[in-house]
């Protein structure tokens, strides 16, 4: 039955993405949507091939800008997080300059970044830390918040101070909605990469993306862009794994009552 | 031997003063019932004696040494079992003995032996979330000993669970004392609960909280199964809910 279930839960999408794929293929193959403007997914699929190792050369260029710009975002959020609940009032006067920056565009600080950083991995990274930054630290500090004041209050009892409440109560609250936060950073990464490299750069598939473009060679075009949406979705997965790896007991068989 | 002593210990919140010069005594191997209706400051005479919350005047000692206001001397239990879900059940009850300072092999070679006695065999290496309610409970009641010098605060321990594994836990927790022999102070506001269980029961009541009664149950324990049936512990009852009424 269980079994069951779990394959008509995969069955919805499988269908939507399908009928996506198909009505893609009708409207290239019957020429409603000319081949030079939509590339038809046969060709996109050969690109995809033809082209892998080209993508797997530019992508280590984009990986590598997205895991240390991820890197430094997922330590500056830690440190962040940890101060701003340790000090109300930095709390107060830093969460509004935090939503503040949210609504600076990327894009827009991208180009600044090129000028005053280079053309080299640096303002890549730099511009990776910024997306990634604030939703860890909005999920950390909403982890450390959530925790239950009768279990601070019960450590309290025990003898326990600021620092032993924050290491014992506070940060394994915080899990769950750190590697939320964490999942949203990951696909963002790759994005952020991948548009800093197209406002500027000699490597990287936003680099070759731009190639791709002047040369109007929209199917492989294409085939840059499912590779990206493969990466980020192996990355959300990878994340979900080191999640279930941390938080074991989030485990299904360690949440049922197996004892009366 | 006296253990746990409050004496005078006044508190208020701004305008609104909750205690009033509130003495109570625990000795030592004693279950003590603090009974009183709900919002009369049993909270926060427990804050005040674990040392959470600084009375405004008065003292606290624990086996002759001055407490007032410093936690981690007395272990206290709150409703709710506040197991860390994240925390496999040996570390959750092991904490006490960590924050203490001590290696966590040693405290789990601590607190193995104590796994039999509190009815949780087996139970080691569970989550809590794997455990029913009253098994959750005795976990809780396992680390309040663990945690505590002798003394131990519990509010409404077992006010959460259902009748019939209230009843069940009664019995369990009286066979228990007995061999552990923690020395109790107790909230409650189920008054079978109370004569059940206690040596004395405290009345709190009166704004600001005083202690008006003290009533003495001294059917010696370990008492009977039939005891909640018997005209003794009607007698009790109806003492409890006049001293109830007439403050």
């Amino acid at each position: 039955m269980k079994k069951y279930q779990s394959i008509t839960n995969k069955l919805a999408p499988v269908l939507a993405l399908a009928f996506v794929a198909g009505l893609w293929y009708l409207c290239s193959d019957r020429e409603w949507i000319p081949a030079y403007m939509l590339p038809s997914p046969v060709e996109v699929a050969k690109a995809f091939v033809t082209n892998m190792p080209v993508m797997l050369g530019q992508a280590v260029y984009t990986l590598q800008e997205a895991f240390y710009g991820l890197g430094i975002g997922v330590v500056l959020a830690f440190g962040a997080a940890s101060l701003m609940d340790a000090f109300p009032f930095l709390y107060k006067a830093v969460y509004p300059l935090l939503i503040i920056t949210q609504t600076v565009p990327t894009i827009a600080i991208a180009p600044l970044l090129v000028l005053w950083l280079g053309f080299g991995m640096a303002p890549k990274i730099t511009l990776v830390t910024i997306t990634t930054f604030f939703p860890i630290t909005v999920g950390l500090l909403g982890g450390f918040s959530s925790a239950d004041p009768d279990a601070i209050r019960l450590m309290r009892s025990m003898g326990a101070g600021k620092r032993k409440i924050f290491r014992y109560v506070k940060l394994p609250s915080a899990a769950g909605s750190f590697f939320s936060g964490l999942r949203i950073s990951a696909s963002y990464a790759i994005v952020g990469a991948v548009i800093s490299e197209w406002l500027g750069g000699f490597h990287g598939l936003g680099v070759y993306m731009t190639r791709l473009q002047k040369a109007y060679a929209f199917d492989r075009m294409f085939a840059v862009i499912v590779f990206i949406s493969l990466i980020s979705l192996l990355l959300m997965a990878f994340v979900s794994l080191l999640q279930r790896l941390a938080m074991p007991w989030e485990k299904k068989e360690n949440r049922s009552v197996t004892y009366e | 031997m006296e253990l746990l002593k409050a004496q005078g210990i006044d508190k208020s919140y701004g305008e609104k003063q909750v205690l009033g010069g509130v003495s109570l005594l625990l000795r030592e191997g004693e279950l003590v019932c603090l009974l009183g209706v709900s919002g009369c400051g049993k909270t926060t005479l427990f804050n005040v004696l674990s040392g959470l919350e600084k009375p405004d005047s008065g003292q606290v000692f624990l086996s002759g040494r001055e407490i007032t206001g410093q936690p981690g001397q007395v272990s206290y239990m709150l409703q709710k079992d506040l197991l860390f879900p994240y925390r496999k059940v040996i570390d959750n009850v092991c904490l006490p003995l960590i924050l203490g300072g001590m290696k966590k092999k040693e405290a789990r070679q601590k607190a193995e032996p104590l796994f039999e006695t509190f009815g949780l065999q087996g139970t080691q290496d569970k989550y809590p979330a794997q455990l029913s309610g009253g098994m959750r409970q005795r976990a809780a009641l396992l680390r309040t000993y663990l945690s505590s010098h002798g003394a131990a605060l519990l509010d409404e321990p077992f006010s959460a669970l259902d009748t019939i594994t209230k009843g069940m836990i009664h019995r369990w927790y009286l066979e228990v004392m007995e061999k552990i022999k923690l020395s109790t102070l107790f909230i409650t506001h189920d008054i079978d609960e109370a004569v059940l269980l206690s040596d004395r029961i405290y009345i709190l009541a009166g704004r600001p909280a005083a202690i008006t009664h003290e009533i003495v149950v001294d059917t010696p324990r370990p008492r009977a199964e039939d005891f909640s049936l018997t005209q003794a512990f009607l007698d009790y009852k109806k003492q409890v809910i006049s001293c109830l009424h007439l403050s």
